[in-house]
């Protein structure tokens, strides 16, 4: 059933009684060409562009839990491409183009917003790392503007820019950067996957990774055995465990991250803004509510859930941004398990293990990814070799050297 | 909250201690193979249960302690000095 304004229109008139299940619900087949394990984002768009662009639709995704309640639906949903490495921004770049003919692709409103998004800075050197990172990315022909501090005044009125402690200087901008409905990510590329042939199962739990003479062979879940020719690993913050399955460590920590959505208000934050003396990032949703985040809690954990200090921090953070956030109300809290990699960068691509891939190490800057990298990981699968845009995100880079760290951290996934 | 049962200190908020990752992982000799030494800066077990980790009392005694703790629950079981061998529970 193809979505469209008409048939809105239609159906408003037929009570609603038309609509269908977006995808079917089938039964585990015994074998696949290609099993991804993880419903998330990531898992489905890469089952959707190994059926869309290489032809390969012999496909399941197997997800514990329904699609899309992982990170992807616990995310803020920031989208942008404006990172200082090449080999990273041209990565994000091609996923920022990706989710700028997603709907129409998917046929499905993810409700992709290019309402811009600034990182404020504070201080001199602050703004000679965004003005370098700001070139960076233009002498690559990607989009990035310099905003001086009355351009911000007059921008995001609210903003305190004469704070007394942390005053802002200025903000890096990019224009078509903003946010996109997690949900409908999810849901959305399910659909499109679906339509072309990809069994998408749900309740359907990876407890094992079947290696035969170092080739993968297929999976145990707790639906069954199911034999496969290749597999896709789309975990996020349970790489290590599903790694560890196949026999081999991953340079990945997990690690949880909060969000926080205020109650509804009339607009009052027209872009993205990220605060630059702390760990703060703040958009307002469609129904209002102000979504914001922070930083990582800090220490490896595998649970849901953030804790009393970050909440502390990040409110205070957004206060000392945006004073007028104090009269705001939170609304909800929740937390996601991260899959913090020991650089900051993504890992895409293949594994010790032949006919097993990843796409990993998403740490917080997954979601804008998710049809780069669904489209990376997809091509990877199906040449049994990494694109030109996912080389550099190799696992091995870590024996080789060859680093992608963004903000020169150190091997510290906490810290990233 | 974490509440951190210092040795030298008692027991304290996570807030006046850093963090500073696993503690089972141990620097290799200086004449190692780079394999260890990639094991050492890169390989992880990041277990989903008891975890051996580091944490330095920066707001206290200024010593590194190893704490044993739940990835799950976020229980610590047990904190000792950084000389010590803590004991990790099976499950
Ligand atoms: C609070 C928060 C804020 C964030 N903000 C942003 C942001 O503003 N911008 C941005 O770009 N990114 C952001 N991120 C990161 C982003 O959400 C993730 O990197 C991205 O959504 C990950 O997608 P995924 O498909 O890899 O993971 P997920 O959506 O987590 O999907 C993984 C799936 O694998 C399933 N699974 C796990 N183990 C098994 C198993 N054994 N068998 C079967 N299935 C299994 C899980 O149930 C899950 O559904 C944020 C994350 C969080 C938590
Ligand atoms: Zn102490």
């Amino acid at each position: 059933m193809r979505y469209s304004g008409f048939r809105l229109f239609a159906e408003a008139l037929r009570g609603n009684t038309g609509w269908k299940p977006a995808w079917r619900d089938p039964p585990p087949k015994r074998s696949y060409d290609v099993i991804i394990i993880g419903g998330g984002g990531h898992g489905l768009a890469t089952a959707y562009y190994l059926a869309k662009e290489h032809g390969i639709t012999n496909v399941a995704v197997l997800e514990k839990g329904p699609i899309g309640l992982g990170n992807t639906g616990r995310n803020t949903t920031i989208v942008r491409s404006n990172y200082l490495l090449p080999q990273n921004h041209f990565f994000y770049e091609k996923a920022l183009s990706l989710w700028e003919g997603l709907e129409q692709d998917l046929n499905y409103n993810a409700m992709v917003s290019q309402r811009g998004v600034i990182n404020l800075f504070h201080a001199e050197g602050a703004r000679n790392a965004a003005v370098r990172r700001g070139n960076a990315m233009r002498l690559d022909g990607i989009d990035a503007d310099l905003l001086d501090k009355e351009q911000i005044r007059a921008m995001c009125p609210l903003i305190d820019v004469d704070n007394a402690r942390f005053p802002v200087l200025g903000g890096l901008m990019q224009r078509r950067g903003g946010t996109a409905r997690h949900d409908a990510v999810a849901w959305g590329f399910a659909r499109a996957a679906d339509l072309r042939g990809v069994d998408i199962i749900q309740h359907c739990e990876v407890t094992g990774i079947d290696v035969e003479g170092g080739r993968v062979t297929g999976v145990q879940t707790s639906r069954g055995p199911i034999k496969a020719n290749k597999v896709g690993l789309a975990v996020a913050g349970n790489t290590s465990r599903l790694a560890q399955m196949a026999g081999f460590d991953v340079p990945i920590e997990s690690h949880v991250l909060q969000a926080f959505v205020s109650e509804g208000v009339k607009p009052l934050v027209d872009q993205v803004i990220t605060f630059g003396a702390g760990h703060f990032y703040i958009s307002q949703s469609d129904k209002g509510g102000l979504v914001f985040g922070g930083g990582l809690d800090g220490w490896n954990t595998y649970a849901q859930r953030g804790n009393l200090p970050v909440v502390d921090h990040v409110w205070s953070a957004g206060v000392a941004m945006m004073p007028s956030l104090s009269r705001l109300r939170g609304l909800r809290q929740w937390g996601g398990v991260m899959d913090m990699s020991f650089d900051g960068s993504p890992i895409i691509g293949k594994t010790p293990i032949n006919g097993l891939y990843m796409t990993a190490g998403w740490c917080y800057g997954g979601f804008k990814a998710t049809p780069g990298s669904g489209w990376c990981h997809a091509w990877t699968i199906a040449n049994d070799a990494p694109h030109k845009l996912n080389e550099a995100h190799r696992l091995d880079r870590f024996r080789t050297g060859h680093l992608l760290d963004e903000r020169g951290n150190g091997p510290y996934p906490w810290m990233q | 909250m974490i509440r951190i049962d210092c040795p030298w200190c008692g027991k304290r908020d996570e807030v006046e201690f850093t963090y500073r990752g696993d503690a089972t992982v141990v620097r290799p000799e200086a004449g190692a193979p780079e394999e260890a030494f990639h094991d050492f800066v890169y390989k992880r077990a990041n277990p989903r249960g008891w975890h051996v980790e580091w944490w330095y009392h920066g707001a206290g005694c200024r010593q590194f302690l190893k704490v044993v703790r739940h990835t799950m629950t976020h229980e610590v079981r047990s904190v000792v000095r950084a000389t010590e061998t803590p004991e990790v529970p099976a499950e």
